[in-house]
């Protein structure tokens, strides 16, 4: 919306008169109604459980409705450790999630393997499979944390066009909505990584 | 609660043929244990669960042990010896005969409200012959801890009723728990911004021949 529309939108409400755009109203129904999917991974998910309890109240976001089903979920939160066994049934569930779907990895672990980063059998970030939209850092990360990357997740679901190039995913036919699911290998995950999602970080040297 | 002394005679006594022999225990706790033959394992599990003043008839505990080196405290695998500390990762694989891999279980009596005793279970070498009896036939609360043990470390129990791999998945090859596993991917095999990390991966160029060394001296592979 132009700047002048902006003020003249303002100007209207004070006057006692609501506009809107199709685009805003899309948008702000899309996003505070964000469903999650109900799976933890790790002591991530506690924290998890604390933001959507009483105190912490993730319902007034309106993503109280943790779905125990894919099909129904709007966001995975990739609460913990991804280990490679379990990286394969991560994708797969995103995989069966209707668009429009977002992802926010939770936790050092999802983001980047954490702790256990060095280890033989947990996924180096969930990002190498999945498109993350908000990573949080944490060990675990707060409630607080949790709430700021919902805030930040529909910060970006209200900035979303419905034209356009910059449409999102689910608004452009071509676009893939399912990714590639790993195979459980002889030493780890094959392929280590998907390359339409993720590419390793490249050398930069200090000058 | 009967000492590991008495104990040891009664086994002995019971089972003449049952090899026994108490290991010590230098550290703080000076928690002794006993180390069984392979061979007779399984009877001496039976009779330490049966006997009516020992009735150790809880596992709490099973776990592994890789002696890599061949520094064993006091045991039946005889070392070679000479071959001195291997630092180096990777290098204690192929002289086989050196080192073994241990079962370590933890025994109470819930009717006699006493224990631990300590069982420790060793096969001949790290490579070729890692067989041990199962004592899940004795203690049911084996089973699981037995195939994690056969996960991570490659020891086969021989009559465990369903050996498989526990925790990685099927097809996984090498056993992530002994001392020399290499890791196939890295965190260090992709660059990063820190420029001493390449240097430090030139080491570990032979990464991959070590890993396929390990699956063929895999018994099951």
């Amino acid at each position: 919306m132009e700047v002048t529309d902006q003020e003249l939108k303002i100007d209207l409400q004070k006057q006692g008169v609501l506009m809107t755009s199709l685009n805003e109203l899309y948008n702000w129904g899309r996003k505070n109604s964000v469903w999650p999917l109900q799976f933890g991974l790790a002591c991530c998910a506690i924290e998890m459980i604390a933001a959507s309890m009483a105190r912490y109240d993730l319902a007034r976001f309106g993503a109280e409705v943790f779905r125990p089903s894919p099909r129904q979920a709007d966001l995975m939160i990739v609460a913990g450790t991804v280990t490679k066994k379990m990286a394969p049934q991560v994708v797969r569930l995103y995989n069966q999630m209707a668009e429009p779907k977002y992802v926010i990895a939770m936790g050092a672990c999802a983001i980047s393997g954490g702790p256990f980063k060095q280890g033989y059998n947990v996924l180096k970030g969930i990002d190498r499979y999945l498109p993350v939209d908000v990573h949080i850092p944490g060990c675990p990360p707060r409630p607080e944390a949790l709430l700021h990357a919902f805030m930040t997740l529909q910060n970006k679901i209200a900035s979303q066009p419905l034209t356009g190039p910059a449409r999102p995913r689910h608004l452009r036919a071509g676009a893939p909505s399912e990714f590639s699911v790993p195979q459980c290998g002889p030493h780890g995950l094959v392929p280590p990584s998907n390359p339409a999602v993720w590419r390793p970080p490249t050398a930069a040297q200090a000058g | 609660m009967e000492t590991l002394e008495e104990i040891c005679f009664r086994i002995k006594t019971a089972l003449p043929a049952a090899r026994v022999e108490i290991i010590p225990n230098a550290s703080p706790c000076g928690q002794r244990s006993l180390l069984l033959g392979r061979e007779q394992g399984l009877a001496v599990a039976t009779f330490l669960r049966d006997d009516p003043q020992l009735r150790l008839d809880y596992c709490s505990n099973v776990t592994g042990v890789d002696w890599l080196e061949p520094s064993l405290p006091q045991g039946f695998v005889q070392s070679p010896s000479s071959a001195g500390l291997k630092k180096e990762a990777g290098e204690g694989l192929g002289e086989s005969g050196t080192g073994c891999l241990e079962a370590v279980y933890h025994l109470f009596s819930m009717a006699h409200k006493n224990g631990p005793v300590v069982l420790r279970l060793r096969t001949e070498n790290r490579l070729a012959a890692v067989r041990l009896p199962s004592l899940t036939p004795v203690w049911r609360s084996c089973e699981f801890q037995e195939r994690e043990i056969f996960d991570l470390f490659g020891i086969v129990f021989d009559g465990h009723p369903d050996l498989r791999r526990l925790l990685m998945w099927e097809g996984f090859q090498g056993f992530p728990m002994r001392r020399d596993y290499l890791v196939a991917d890295d965190f260090e095999c992709e660059p990063t911004p820190h420029g001493d990390v390449p240097k430090r991966m030139s080491p570990r160029q032979g990464c991959a021949e070590v890993i396929q060394k390990t699956a063929t001296a895999d018994p099951r592979v």
